[in-house]
């Protein structure tokens, strides 16, 4: 039986962090330690979640975790696992929690080498966007339009140009024993994912969206809030792959309105209604694919 | 083991560790001093569906007789919990 709120671990994992308040990335953080439990071994590459885990002498993991280089989160993963197996330890899940720069950009090599490798290890991609940590600098997975600081929204051209990698399927092409994604707006689907991940040898992805209220321009309390609503808007999606197969495992009975989640936040806030016909038209595109290409889940 | 709030705080180089970091979850402050807010939770609305447990970014909140507790030591006053909320029992209230 899946896990819920009231069979979940009571032990808290990560806490007394210093992150912001209403922080989406420390909320999957917390989540997934949960599940995984105190033998959970956790890699953290330079991003938010090191920054705010380790203040030296403040250290809020409950279980061993580590930082990595910023290239290197998957490759350190694979040194955690093989030394751990070279000990004769089998009890532990190796796992790693990246930001979206740390994961599509800086150590997307490492990633794909592990995942080369087979090497049974969890690695979760906490996807806030952009680079949050050094002060909301574009990466590969800030969506088209966005404003960053690197990306700035000015009369000619507005926010971001490029469309958001798909890290997911990129991933699944290396044909991983299993891949996810996830938002931390459906917090059981991200449960019962972790499980699943937990219980397969080789190597696991799992990309959570994970929205920064800072860094998104959003009120402290909005963030699950508007991480349901990418999901419901169509601009994210809660799918897996395994066996060779994607599946879709939540389909909005009708898209609300994807203006009206792009206006709540600041960093779409300049966009012209042109600009969010050509991110409706790419949403639809990428639902035909989905459509074409993903089982429904039974 | 939960991480907990260390009684001493080290402040001179002999209480420093010799090796590369104390053991996992030791803490030494408290995030009080982030809020402006804060959650209070109506005891009597509660029907402990542990949605605010859930969803709490700093795992603040706790199990307690059926119900809820927050611990004010480490809430930031984000008021996810507040939205969360399906029965409307929490409340934010200005920190004086």
């Amino acid at each position: 039986m899946a896990l819920t709120a009231k069979t979940l671990d009571e032990t808290e994992y990560f806490y007394g962090h210093k992150a912001c308040a209403g922080c989406g990335g420390s909320l999957a953080v917390r989540i997934a330690l949960k599940v995984l439990g105190e033998n959970a071994i956790a890699v953290l590459p330079a991003g938010c979640m090191s920054a705010v885990g380790f203040n030296f002498p403040q250290l809020c993991f409950g279980n061993n975790a580590i930082i990595s280089t910023f290239a290197g989160t998957a490759s350190m993963l694979t040194g955690v696992q093989a030394g751990l197996k070279a000990q004769g330890i089998t009890d532990f899940h190796a796992v790693g929690f990246a930001g979206d720069g740390g994961t599509a950009d800086i150590g997307l090599q490492a990633l794909s080498g592990a995942i080369d490798r087979n090497d049974d290890i969890l690695y979760i991609c906490y996807d806030n966007e952009a680079y949050m940590n050094t002060g909301i600098q574009k990466s590969s997975l800030t969506p088209f339009g966005a404003k960053t600081t690197t990306t700035p929204a000015g009369k000619n051209i507005h926010g971001n140009l490029r469309q958001k990698k798909n890290m997911f399927e990129i991933a699944a092409a290396h044909d991983i024993p299993y891949a996810a994604t996830a938002s931390v707006g459906y917090l059981n689907d991200f449960i019962r994912k972790v499980e699943k991940a937990k219980s397969i040898k080789g190597t696991k992805y799992i990309h959570i969206l994970a929205p920064c209220p800072t860094g998104w321009g959003v009120k402290t309390d909005e963030t699950v809030g508007i991480a349901k609503e990418v999901v419901d808007c169509g601009l994210w999606y809660l799918a897996e792959y395994e066996n060779g197969s994607f599946t879709l495992n939540h389909e909005p009975k009708e898209f609300s309105d994807v203006s009206e989640y792009l206006r709540k936040q600041s960093r779409f806030r300049h966009l012209t209604d042109e600009d969010i016909e050509i991110i409706k038209q790419s949403r639809d595109k990428k639902w035909e694919f989905i459509h074409k290409n993903f089982k429904k889940e039974k | 083991m939960k991480p907990y709030l260390r009684e001493k705080i080290p402040s001179g180089f002999d209480e420093i560790p010799d090796t590369t970091s104390y053991e996992a979850g030791y803490l030494v402050t408290k995030n009080a001093g982030w809020r402006n807010v804060r959650p209070v939770i109506d005891t009597e609305k509660c029907v402990g569906c542990l949605n605010c447990y859930l969803y709490c970014p700093d795992g603040v909140i706790s199990r307690k007789d059926g119900k809820v507790q927050i611990d004010y030591d480490f809430c930031k006053g984000c008021g996810i919990c507040k939205r969360i909320c399906r029965v409307g029992a929490i409340r934010m209230e200005a920190e004086k």
